[in-house]
């Protein structure tokens, strides 16, 4: 079976600095891909041009269909989605407006029932349905932005460091919730730079540096693999250490 | 000065603070959801006011036929933009828009122009043709520049505005117009005369604001150009197409407009002109509220419109002047509140 997500030869830059250099992947179905890498390897670039927000050069096909000519707008109606490191929420509204938002292109009989899955996976989110958006906790926020995304019925669903800045407990009920969508049939693309809890639930994994990917297979190997260990799982090196 | 004229004073402000508020508001929202900052609301304005007092005349309006040349100039964009991938579902829709509306409208504006139609009628053309003309100038003149800085867009806004207050010279005459009043009529309250004109300018101001109330609390298309507004990247990545909430925010302004013209016209005589300067103290209530602050642009366009009827009975000649010197002080605490000048992130 073909991949769900297929990036060929994909090249992306600012300006005249290339952020990302010759990057190919696959996401299959029922899959969680994770992306570790250092800040700065070119992690995010990547994502934001899959969904069309910088230009790429390159072939993206998502559901067996090229995404060149397409909006950020038609790929989320695709079901491409995308939750960024800075969530991008509507701050000055309420959480269930923002949730409701999320399933802008989705029939509203279907939205009102997804709503309540929503808050099935993040009860927290229902206790604060009446409340601004920007006056939630970081985690709670996180947990928002990935119930709006997820309003609009991805088939693939990728994350952009969600864990960054949030406490343990929050970052492991986050983990857990990626798995949970993988059962429930929805992919994900897991960009992280806490690359053992990243590594624990992917399947597959791609280790990048300097915008390019170094390393790629199963994601209990690259765990295994002495290279990553040393730079990314904080063993050896004290002080470089990312956990 | 006695209190019977302070009171005539205050209610005529009330009624032209009524109109800016409309104006302000639309301001407000067209900036919030596009960067656009629309200087060509005053155009509505006189498009609305003006085609409503030629209809109610007999006269046929040359806004219909420019709203049916705009929409030939959004059909070609459309399919400009799609040339790569024409689905027939695309240019069928674009066409009945863009095409089959507009010569709909100016067919039935032919017909009724000839007979000298009723008010009602007036008026519903009136708005359609105004509102169609408000969405192809965004379609044409906006929405391929939407990604550019809010000065270029800016730049596009004082041409569109040069643009139509030409063609509107060219409609209507150097002449300025009246139209019939909507409710015709009057009755006194103690020592207060109300027109039947100036209970609709409240009653319309009001139902207009509470429907805007309910429209942006209450629905998906308000919500979503809210969500626009409030987060552009967000909302495309909720799937919200930033060209429809475009589209919606220039058509309400320009229904908007419209309306207020149509209000304006039975009272005050207008030239094709004349819309400049009432936009204009929109903007200056808009200005006070931030550009975006909906409550306090309105609370600022009743101080406007309160000030404006003070001066011109004080001193007539500085009428202008000394509303406009409102923005001063407003400026000027501002400043002072943020006094960092502000790059633009995108």
């Amino acid at each position: 079976m073909s991949a769900l997500l297929s990036v060929t030869d994909a090249h992306v830059a600012y300006g005249k600095v290339e952020a990302v250099r010759s990057v190919s992947l696959e996401v299959g179905t029922n899959e969680i891909v994770t992306i570790v890498g250092a800040n700065g390897a070119g992690k995010t670039t990547l994502l934001s041009a899959i969904m069309g927000i910088l230009p790429l050069k390159g072939r993206v096909t998502f559901a067996g269909q090229d995404l060149a000519r397409l909006d950020i707008e038609d790929r989320v109606a695709m079901g491409l989605g995308l939750v960024p490191e800075h969530r991008e929420l509507f701050v000055t509204m309420n959480v269930e407006d923002n949730l409701e938002l999320g399933a802008f292109r989705i029939e509203r009989s279907r939205a009102r029932s997804s709503i309540e899955r929503i808050y099935a996976l993040f009860p927290r989110l229902k206790e604060r349905r009446k409340q601004l958006a920007g006056t939630l906790s970081g985690g709670e926020q996180q947990m928002l932005a990935m119930g709006r995304a997820l309003m609009g019925e991805p088939k693939l669903l990728m994350l952009d460091e969600p864990s960054l800045g949030l406490a343990p407990i929050i970052v492991a009920d986050i983990f857990r919730i990626v798995t949970e969508l993988r059962a429930s049939g929805v992919s994900v693309l897991l960009v992280e730079q806490n690359a053992q809890a990243a590594l624990k639930i992917a399947d597959q994994a791609y280790v990048m540096e300097l915008g390019e990917f170094v390393l790629s297979g199963k994601a209990s190997d690259i765990a295994a693999n002495e290279r990553v260990a040393a730079s990314y799982l904080g063993f050896q090196h004290e002080g470089t250490s990312v956990l | 000065m006695n209190t019977t004229i302070m009171l005539f004073l205050v209610q005529d402000g009330i009624t032209n603070g009524a109109i800016y508020a409309l104006l302000g508001l639309a301001l407000v929202l067209v900036f919030a959801v596009t960067r656009v900052i629309l200087i060509p609301q005053g155009e509505f304005v006189t498009y609305g006011a003006l085609t409503y007092a030629s209809l109610a005349a007999g006269q046929m309006p040359g806004t219909a036929k420019l709203a049916l040349a705009l929409g030939i100039g959004a059909f070609a964009f459309d399919l400009f933009v799609a040339r790569r991938a024409l689905h027939a579902r695309l240019v069928v829709r674009s066409f009945i828009t863009n095409i089959v509306l507009p010569s709909i409208v100016l067919a039935l504006t032919l017909y009724f122009a000839a007979q000298k139609p009723p008010v009602p009628v007036c008026i519903a053309l009136s708005l359609v043709i105004v509102a169609m003309i408000g969405l192809y100038l965004y379609r044409i003149a906006f929405q391929p520049l939407a990604h550019t800085s809010v000065l270029v867009l800016l730049i596009a806004s004082v041409g569109v505005h040069l643009a139509l207050q030409g063609l509107g010279l060219l409609f209507f005459g150097a002449e300025g117009q009246r139209g019939p009043a909507v409710l015709s009529g009057a009755f006194t309250a103690g020592a207060l005369r109300f027109t039947g004109q100036s209970i609709t300018v409240y009653a319309i101001t009001i139902a207009f604001i509470v429907a805007l109330w309910l429209f942006f609390g209450l629905t998906l298309y308000g919500k979503a150009l809210r969500a626009t507004a409030v987060n552009r990247l967000g909302a495309r990545l909720a799937g919200i197409r930033t060209t429809l909430s475009g589209q919606i925010a220039f058509l309400l302004a320009s229904v908007i407009g419209a309306l207020s013209g149509i209000m304006i016209v039975p009272i005050t005589t207008l030239y094709y002109d004349s819309g400049f300067l009432i936009g204009l103290k929109g903007f200056v209530a808009a200005i006070i509220g931030g550009l975006v602050s909906y409550p306090l642009t309105a609370a600022a366009a009743l101080v406007v419109g309160i000030v404006e009827a003070f001066s011109s009975f004080y001193a007539s000649n500085y009428k202008e002047v000394i509303v406009f010197m409102l923005l001063i002080p407003v400026l000027l605490l501002r400043s002072l509140a943020a006094p960092a000048v502000e790059e633009e992130k995108d």
